[in-house]
């Protein structure tokens, strides 16, 4: 039972290059354990520790997102193509969440200083008292 | 160092501030191993965020399949930060997923001042190049290809500020 398997650039070094490859099994995990037999560390590359589909890997059978057919249990059969496309995403997030703590930080500071100065002014209205 | 035309660039500038402030993001296609991007084609953020990115799935392998097909690759992944600088985020290098493209990222945080920087992204290490804008040697009116994949009604040349 042969399924072809199209291979992203990024995990061409898994396959010798090849951008096809072909494989068996009743379900993606099954594919994704037989593909490793021959290709060791791509199934490391696509399934976490946990044995969870990577979130920002994509895999599709045929034209449908795994996602949607049950992921690692998906059903395969023979000729059936499957796609893997690392997912395209970013943004500023980082950046973002490290501008929100420096500038929380600055905040904190600021709020602090307000409070001795206000505790150091009674303690002066107290003492004038 | 990335070449590349003043009427993509422009187009996704207009794209960016369309989407802004939500990030927009997209792709420049170009014939494989010509290192030459000819075809822009603005994606739909899926994360809908101003600060993250993501290709729609169902889009993406659509595009994807449709660039093997016409013997085509990523030669420009772009995206933009509207609040921060042209620069990637820890999450775009760890995201970066195709070692060939030229990653682009566009700043919408000034109105009226464009900030567009190229970046090559492989295995986490991020080296800045050079960008040439080319600029038009025919009649820019007469180069209407890089509306592919919207309605022309909505591609607005003027926002760009040229």
């Amino acid at each position: 039972m042969a399924i072809e398997v199209r291979i992203p650039t990024i995990l061409r070094s898994y396959t010798g290059g090849a951008k096809v490859v072909e494989g068996a099994g009743d379900t993606l995990g099954d594919l994704l354990t037989d593909l490793d037999s021959r290709h060791a560390g791509l199934k490391g590359r696509l399934v976490t520790e946990a044995g969870a589909l990577h979130r920002f890997v994509n895999v599709y059978v045929n034209d449908e997102d795994v996602r949607f057919l049950g992921a690692l249990d998906a059903k395969l059969n023979d000729g059936d193509s499957v796609t893997i496309l690392p997912a395209v995403a970013g943004g500023a997030f980082g950046f973002a969440a490290a501008a929100a703590i420096s500038q929380h930080r600055a905040a904190a500071a600021a709020i602090s200083q307000h409070r001795a100065a206000t505790v150091a002014a009674r303690d002066a209205a107290v003492a004038a008292r | 160092m990335l070449s590349i035309d003043r009427s993509i660039v422009d187009a996704i500038v207009a794209h960016a501030r369309r989407d802004h402030p939500d990030e927009a993001c997209g792709v420049v296609a170009g014939p494989v191993g010509s290192d030459t991007p000819t075809r822009h084609i603005p994606m739909e953020n899926s994360a809908r965020s101003m600060t993250f990115y993501e290709f729609d799935s169902m889009e993406h392998l659509r595009v994807w399949r449709e660039m093997d097909d016409r013997d085509e690759e990523p030669v420009v992944i772009y995206h933009s930060h509207t609040a921060t600088e042209a620069y990637p985020s820890r999450t775009d290098i760890s995201f970066a997923g195709e070692p060939g493209a030229h990653y682009l990222l566009v700043s919408t945080r000034e109105p009226d001042t464009e900030e567009i920087r190229s970046f090559r992204i492989v295995d986490g290490v991020v080296t800045e190049e050079p960008v040439r804008i080319v600029e038009p040697a025919v009649d820019p009116h007469a180069v209407q290809s890089y509306m592919f994949g919207q309605s022309p009604a909505t591609v607005d040349y003027e926002c760009s500020g040229r």
